[in-house]
């Protein structure tokens, strides 16, 4: 057992954890942080989607012992700091982009690691981007509305 | 997945020390070999980390060669790359999704030597030279079929070099399921031919179409590959595509490269 440290969701944090654990096992079981979600277990599906220095990365393919001193960002870190939903999970919620809900952690990690780089994408770079969230519920289509309407380009979906 | 001892050098020298034990194994961006370990099909005792040091990372441009540090994400290629040769950057960018192209590394990617893999195509039909701790081994040299390559045990890739084609492009017709290529095709021209790098196909992994490239070398036209065919026979043969599909696809797909690179 080692002791990592790291950065989640703006607080430092530090857990024991062996060298294989992973940082989907650190967060969830180590940091009781289990709105990050473990789908497939096989690289597939993005449920498990974190941002680690701002960048999205499958958090059930990397060890948590890589994420040593890094910045990590869960959907915990999502919300406003009043509580209220970030204008991501707000659309997803008005938009019905969600149903059981297992995805969406990862689908509005993935929205908005795609809207910080790219804040107007058309619907084909939103359909793009999420190839590595997979959402066994919705069939995608309110997804890909809520994230247009989180990029403020809602008419430009109810225009097709 | 069995526990092991999780190493981070960070010096070329102390990750080919730490490489030296037989049960030691690189680990660069994880996004095969973890799934790998997960499934059991790999149990290194110790895993050597190559994300912490600094000499493997970068992409830099001269004299017509672009080179690329073995731990050089998919993303990076597909930013760093895109001006100095954009065939290679747009391969880059669109390997699985964007959260393996943030982590999943382009000396991982050729070092797995995966049949249905996009790297090798490109590392092949550019004619690129692998750059490893011990020496430099030429892209034709380098694949050995699949899965294998002629790294020495414990040697690790430390940088690709690419000559850089007047034309380039590569064609991925992709599997949808694994995002991976059912069969993909780099097409790249130089002053002194054309060479042309199927992935996806081969039962063998990786190969040049050697025909194609002596009919494109003549005439960069689609049309030159008209009267030309594959053989099936040593194609993969599988649920989502049979020999013969494969083996049509190449041609299609080569088509369709040469008509793209212009
Ligand atoms: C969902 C998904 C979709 C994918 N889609 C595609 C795709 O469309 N096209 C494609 O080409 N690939 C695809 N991949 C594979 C991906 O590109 C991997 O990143 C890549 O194959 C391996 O690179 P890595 O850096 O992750 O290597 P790792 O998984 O860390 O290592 C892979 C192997 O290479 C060895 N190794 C790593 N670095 C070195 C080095 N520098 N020298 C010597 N040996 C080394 C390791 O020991 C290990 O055996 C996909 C993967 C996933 C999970
Ligand atoms: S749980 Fe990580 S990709 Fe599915
Ligand atoms: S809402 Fe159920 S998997 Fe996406």
């Amino acid at each position: 057992m080692t002791k990592i440290n790291m950065t989640v969701n703006g607080r430092a944090v530090s857990a024991e954890a062996e060298d294989r654990t992973l940082l989907v096992e650190f967060l969830r079981s180590g940091l009781n942080l289990t709105g990050t979600h473990v789908g497939c277990d096989t690289s597939q599906c993005g449920a498990c989607l974190v941002h680690v220095n701002g960048e999205a990365v499958k958090s059930c393919t990397m060890l948590a012992a890589e994420a040593e001193g890094a910045e990590v960002t869960t959907i915990e870190g999502m919300a406003n700091a009043d509580g209220s939903l970030s204008t991501i999970q707000a659309a997803f919620q008005e938009h019905h982009g969600l149903q059981c809900g297992f995805c969406t952690p990862g689908m509005v990690m993935s929205a908005a690691a795609l809207l910080k780089d790219n804040p107007k994408p058309s619907e084909a770079e939103v359909r793009d981007y999420l190839e590595g969230n997979i959402c066994r519920c919705t069939g995608y289509h309110n997804i890909v509305k809520a994230i247009m309407a989180a990029s403020g380009q809602l008419d430009a979906i109810a225009a097709e | 997945m069995y526990n092991f001892e999780l190493v981070k050098p960070k010096t070329i020298d102390e990750a080919v020390a730490a490489l030296a034990d037989e049960e030691a194994q690189a680990l660069s961006g994880g996004q095969t070999l973890l799934p790998t370990m997960k499934q059991r099909l790999a149990a290194p005792d110790r895993l050597v980390s190559l994300a912490n040091i600094a000499e493997l990372q970068g992409v830099s441009a001269t004299g017509g060669v672009v080179t690329i540090g073995a731990a050089a994400t998919h993303a990076t290629v597909a930013e760093k790359a895109a001006s100095a040769y954009p065939a290679l950057a747009a391969l880059a960018g669109h390997i699985g999704d964007p959260a393996v192209r943030n982590r999943g590394t382009i000396g991982g990617s050729v070092a797995n030597n995966d049949p249905s893999a996009c790297y090798p195509a490109a590392v092949l039909g550019s004619g690129a030279t692998i750059v490893t701790n011990a020496r430099e081994i030429a892209a034709d040299d380098f694949f050995e079929g699949m899965f294998s390559t002629a790294l020495d045990e414990g040697e690790i890739i430390t940088a690709v070099k690419f000559p850089v084609p007047e034309a380039a492009n590569y064609r991925k017709f992709i599997q949808p399921a694994s995002r991976f290529a059912l069969v993909g095709v780099f097409v790249a021209r130089f002053a002194d031919g054309v060479r042309v790098a199927v992935t996806g196909a081969s039962n063998d992994g990786v190969f040049r179409w050697s025909e194609a490239e002596k009919a494109l070398s003549g005439d960069f036209s689609a049309a030159a590959l008209e009267g030309l065919s594959v053989a099936s026979d040593d194609m993969i043969s599988d649920i989502h595509g049979t020999a013969e599909y494969r083996a049509h696809l190449v041609k299609v797909l080569t088509a369709r490269a040469v008509k793209a690179a212009g």
